[in-house]
Formats: structure tokens, C-alpha cells, sequence
């Protein structure tokens, strides 16, 4: 049973279609700025785009068009993906081509190879890969195929979380479509060049989205994550060769191609070239996915894209590209968002999902609910991490709810410390104690107000009670 | 009980998308809760074990190891309220308690005439367009509570 053996599109996901109208799904008007192209979201307005016929019209397919027909060499593909200099898009920023150049030469190591694409969009504040797979499923594809050519793998599987039912749809659809025409399969146009792409729903744990997570949920499993090394290309999928990639990043690669690694480089920094795409939440005139230049000063983001802080009130905080980040200051907002500049304010760029507090937001209240988010979502594995986020959680609950002391603080600092860096299998201990020690580093007065007053000074309004739930470890 | 013919026939084709079997039971859960009335029975783990050549608590175990799955029986329509980080800032507490009005049903819980389970949920991906809930696994977003009256008030 390998996996090209039948190429008839699945069944599964046929009762899922989507009915009346379809969420906004974090599209909005993007503002025009002269000399700042765009080429990410240049798709995704048109009416049909999600469609063959829609991406044809727009030009798609030329890449993978050029890259069999003239044919460029695996190499060839590797090196223009490398020269780019993209980077990963998923949060670790590492270089894409670097990483596909780690999959070993298939002459020596003949064993089967994958691509998985990690389509798990999950740490909190993040929707943009949505718009992709919703809007434009086959520049996806396009790309996949692409870095499944430079690979040299045979398949590619797409690991779509399971609440993105219309982005499972869209993508069916369009591989359905891109079978029919010859673009996925056997002889891709009429050429040598075979590959399958296989869509795969995961089912809302957080932990899939990292990678040797997500490949145990592909197996099958329990999405625990497994130490490295091994890495995955020596040992991925089935014990097999595997890269794996974000959707953005992929999705990336056919405009590369197409366009050059000087054009690419055009964009963005020097060290973090190209666009990004951006999803702004929280407290700001308009919400939305937006794309734009890596290196941007994040106060320019926040009021040319973002409309400003709503409702004329001021910025509290602000997390640069995921929960996982920490709330950063107001103060800090000049950042550039790039990879290295926002590393130097003491921050990550993420996935770019920022999300902004105004003045009358509770940075305790925020940390209540980061933390809770890390300890329903431990996997259990680590000891550190499993007992570490509960700990943290309930320290941060009863200090929001008025019944913390003085020396919960220096707790949270020294069980953060215990759970990080590096001390568990994967990050997400990580994920839960950097935005802890980013809040006593940078709220630490909130956190002793609540302690003094014996309640949250921000909290207006009635409160639902929610219960505490059981969850899997 | 047997899983219906036609969800056989459909993981007949679903494991050959992969080099081994097992791989497809993820996908294959989904299925049979969107099919067998919305949770997951006892009896249904265990077909799957057998379907999957595999120990009825290994099936267990990844089932009860994903959010997503429902172990207990849920009502007709599953309401998923997202409370995280973004939602959260924009409401998602007034959109859960009128969820919870509107259904009569509490957090967690399923509404006395059995139609609506209620549920809070981590970040879902629509927080540009917060807040959000997803009513039978479809989104609806840029929430308010005359909204949430609408949407729920319409559904039979």
C-alpha cells in the first residue's frame, strides 16, 4: 500500500460542506502603500479564487510549469529557495531551504520520503494560514508539489486542525481539481514527476502543531511530541525521511520561483526577506489578516493596519506573534517585526499574530487565560510541563481572582525557570513560561496590585463562571 | 454492532492514502462521530480496534487524547464558545452567558430538552474576528449578543 497506489479523491469530509455564508475569516480591505508590493493575498478578493479555473486566470501553475518544463535541476529548486533566504513561517524562522537541504541525497538513503505540511494553526492569536487554504487552496498546492519535486518525495501530507472544516473543503476540492487536470498524481504534466497529496484532519490538540507531535498524529497516535534528535529528516513519518513545513512557507516557494530570489529579496530585511502575513487582534479599530513587509516597525502596523487602538483609548500591551510570546509593554511598540529586531527587544516574531491590549485590559486576567490555554494543552509527557502549566495556571487564577499572596510572584518566576529553556521534549513548556517571566519582568505591579487589593482593579461587569475541565493528561 | 458499510467502504479508500493503516484513525474517529450521532459509544472504539487491527485501548487513548472527540453523548447541535486570548478581549464572556441563555443549556453541559451541548473552547483560529463560536462545525464570527440570539434562535 504505498501511498500514490489510488489516486481517487477521498470521500471523507463530503458531509462537512459548509452551508450559507461563509465566515470573513480574517479578510480585510489591505491598505495601499506605494512601493510596498504585495503578492501573498493577490489572489484571494477575486470571486472563484479558490477554484482552478480562478488560480489559472490568475496565472497559477506557472511555477511548477517552469520548474518540470524547463525542467530546473532538484538542486537548482533548493538553491533558489535558499538564495531567497525565506524563512519559517510557522515561528521557529528557521531557513527553508536550508532545512529541505537536510533531507538526505535519495542515491544514498533510497528509502521512502514526505513532506508534511503543518496546516495546525493553533497558538492563540494566529489566522492566517486559514486565509490561504480557504481562499487560494491551490497556490498551496503549487507549492507543495514544487517542494515535493526539490525533495524528491513522494507524497505530501497536509495536517489540517479539525475546527478548519471550510479550509478541509476548499483544499478537497481543489486537490480533486488538480487530480482531474493531471497536477496531482501520476505524470504530472506528462512528465516524469509523480506526487500525491493527501489531506489530513487533526482533531483540537494544540501540541500536533509542533512537528514530531504532528507526525505522531499522523501515524495515528497521541500527538506526543518525540525527542530529537532524531530529526525528522533522518527519521520522520514512518520512521521515513520528512520534512515539515508551514503552509505559509510553502505557500511562498511557487511566488520564489517564479519571480527570483533577487526579486524576493527586494521585501522585507536583509535577514528576513519577503512578506509576511500578519492577523492583528484585540483591542484595535480593524481586526484583520494582513500582509506586509517583514520589518516593519510594530507601532506602524498597529495604526496603519490595524486602525489604531479602538475606541480612542491607549495601548497597554502587545504580543508580537503568538501567546506564546508574552505581553510586551507599550513602550516597546517601536519594534521592528522582523525575526532578529524583535528577538533584540527580548521577544519572538512567532507567526506574527499580534495581539494588542488597550489601557482598560488586565495583563493578569490575559496570563490567566495564556496560562490555562498551556495547561489544557500539555501533553503530559514531561513532568515539568504537566505539573509546571497547572501550577502556573492556578497561580495566576487565584491571583486574578483576588486570593494570591506576595510570594506567588517570585513562584511563578522560579517554577517558570524550572520548566525552561530547553529542559522538556518540546517547547511548549516554553510557550507557557516565557509570557510568565515577560509578565513579572514587565507587570509586575499589576500582579502586586491584585495581591494588595485582594481583587482584579480592571474587572467590570458580570462574570460567567466557567468550570474547570478535565482534560487528557 | 457493526460500523455501517459505507463507512467501511470509505476507510477502505482512506488507508490506502497512507504506508500504514493505523495512520487513517484519526480521520477515521471523525467520521464516526460525525456519523454515529455526534459522540463517540463504547461500542463504536471497539469496532474501530477491530477495523484497525489494534487494542481497543489504544483507540481509547487517542481518542480521549483529542479535544475534539466526545466520549459522552452530546445534544443535536453542539455549540463550541472560544475563550482564548483574542475572543476574550472582545467578549467572549457575554457571548458564552447569552450561548448559555439562549440554549438553556450550562457550560459543559447539554440543555434539559437535550437539543444544545455548550462548550468552551481554546483558540480557534478566527481571532481577527473575535468573538466566535462554532455552532455543528461551522464558524460564526464578529459575535455580539443579538447575534448570538439570531443564530441560535434559528436553529430546529
Amino acid at each position: 500500500m504505498s501511498p500514490e497506489s489510488k489516486p481517487a479523491p477521498s470521500r471523507i469530509g463530503t458531509a462537512l460542506r459548509s452551508p450559507g455564508a461563509q465566515p470573513r475569516g480574517g479578510l480585510v480591505p489591505q491598505p495601499k502603500i506605494d512601493k510596498r508590493p504585495t503578492y501573498l493575498l493577490s489572489r484571494v478578493y477575486t470571486e472563484g479564487s479558490h477554484t482552478l479555473a480562478g488560480y489559472k486566470k490568475a496565472g497559477g501553475y506557472a511555477a511548477l510549469e517552469k520548474v518540470l518544463r524547463t525542467p530546473l535541476s532538484y538542486a537548482q529548486v533548493i538553491e533558489i529557495v535558499k538564495d531567497s533566504g525565506l524563512r519559517g513561517r510557522g515561528g521557529a524562522g528557521f531557513s527553508c531551504g536550508m532545512k529541505w537541504s537536510f533531507m538526505p541525497d535519495p542515491t544514498k538513503d533510497p528509502r521512502p520520503r514526505y513532506l508534511a505540511i503543518n496546516a495546525d494553526e493553533s497558538e492563540p492569536g494566529t489566522c492566517k494560514d486559514r486565509v490561504l487554504m480557504e481562499r487560494d487552496p491551490h497556490g498551496l498546492i503549487e507549492g507543495a508539489l514544487i517542494a515535493c519535486y526539490a525533495m524528491r518525495a513522494q507524497a505530501a501530507y497536509i495536517y489540517v486542525r479539525g475546527e478548519y472544516r471550510l479550509s478541509y473543503d476548499r483544499m478537497l476540492a481543489a486537490l480533486a481539481e488538480a487530480r482531474a487536470a493531471g497536477l496531482v498524481g501520476k505524470n504530472i504534466l506528462g512528465t516524469d514527476f509523480s506526487c500525491e497529496i493527501w489531506m489530513h484532519r487533526g482533531a483540537g490538540a494544540y501540541i500536533c502543531g509542533e512537528e514530531t507531535g504532528l507526525m505522531e498524529s499522523l501515524e495515528g497516535k497521541r500527538g506526543h511530541p518525540r525527542p530529537k534528535p532524531p530529526f525528522p529528516a533522518g527519521f520522520g513519518l514512518w520512521g521515513k525521511p520528512t520534512t515539515v513545513n508551514n503552509v505559509e512557507t510553502i505557500f511562498n516557494v511557487p511566488f520564489i520561483v517564479e519571480g527570483g530570489a533577487a526579486w524576493y529579496k527586494t521585501m522585507g530585511t536583509e535577514k528576513s526577506p519577503g512578506n509576511i502575513l500578519a492577523g492583528l487582534s484585540g483591542h484595535i479599530e480593524r481586526p484583520g489578516v494582513y500582509e506586509l513587509p517583514l520589518g516593519l516597525p510594530a507601532r506602524e502596523i498597529l495604526e496603519v493596519y490595524g486602525g489604531g487602538v479602538w475606541k480612542g483609548r491607549k495601548l497597554k500591551a502587545w504580543i508580537p506573534g503568538g501567546s506564546s510570546c508574552g505581553l510586551m509593554p507599550a513602550a516597546l511598540i517601536d519594534a521592528k517585526m522582523d525575526h532578529d529586531s524583535i528577538k533584540a527587544a527580548g521577544s519572538m516574531l512567532g507567526t506574527a499574530a499580534m495581539i494588542f491590549f488597550d489601557e482598560t485590559a488586565c495583563t493578569v486576567r490575559a496570563m490567566e487565560v495564556i496560562a490555562r490555554f498551556y495547561d489544557h494543552e500539555s501533553c503530559g509527557q514531561c513532568s515539568q510541563c504537566r505539573e509546571g502549566t497547572q501550577w502556573l495556571s492556578q497561580i495566576f487564577r487565584r491571583i486574578e481572582h483576588g486570593k494570591g499572596r506576595m510570594e506567588d510572584i517570585a513562584l511563578l518566576e522560579s517554577l517558570a525557570k524550572g520548566m525552561a529553556p530547553a529542559k522538556t521534549i518540546c517547547a511548549l513548556a516554553d510557550a507557557a513560561a516565557i509570557p510568565t517571566l515577560a509578565s513579572v519582568k514587565h507587570f509586575r505591579h499589576e500582579l502586586e496590585e491584585h495581591v494588595k487589593l485582594g481583587r482584579c482593579p480592571f474587572q467590570t461587569g458580570s462574570q460567567i463562571a466557567i468550570p474547570e475541565l478535565a482534560h487528557a493528561h | 454492532m457493526a460500523l455501517p458499510p459505507q463507512l467501511i467502504a470509505e476507510f477502505d479508500e482512506l488507508v490506502t492514502h497512507y504506508p500504514e493503516r493505523r495512520a487513517a484513525l484519526i480521520m477515521a474517529l471523525h467520521r464516526c462521530q460525525d456519523e454515529l450521532g455526534g459522540w463517540l459509544a463504547p461500542e463504536t472504539l471497539e469496532d474501530l480496534a477491530a477495523y484497525f487491527h489494534l487494542e481497543p485501548v489504544e483507540v481509547y487513548g487517542v481518542a480521549s487524547f483529542y479535544p475534539m472527540f466526545q466520549l459522552r453523548p452530546v445534544g443535536k447541535h453542539v455549540v463550541s464558545v472560544c475563550h482564548n486570548i483574542s475572543c476574550e478581549l472582545r467578549g467572549a464572556r457575554e457571548v458564552l452567558a447569552k450561548v448559555c441563555q439562549v440554549t438553556g443549556a450550562p457550560v459543559h453541559g447539554t440543555s434539559p430538552d437535550g437539543k444544545f451541548s455548550v462548550h468552551t473552547v481554546e483558540c480557534q483560529g478566527a481571532c481577527a474576528n473575535a468573538p466566535m463560536l462554532d455552532l455543528d462545525g461551522h464558524y460564526h464570527e464578529d459575535l455580539d449578543a443579538a447575534k448570538v440570539e439570531r443564530i441560535l434562535g434559528g436553529v430546529s
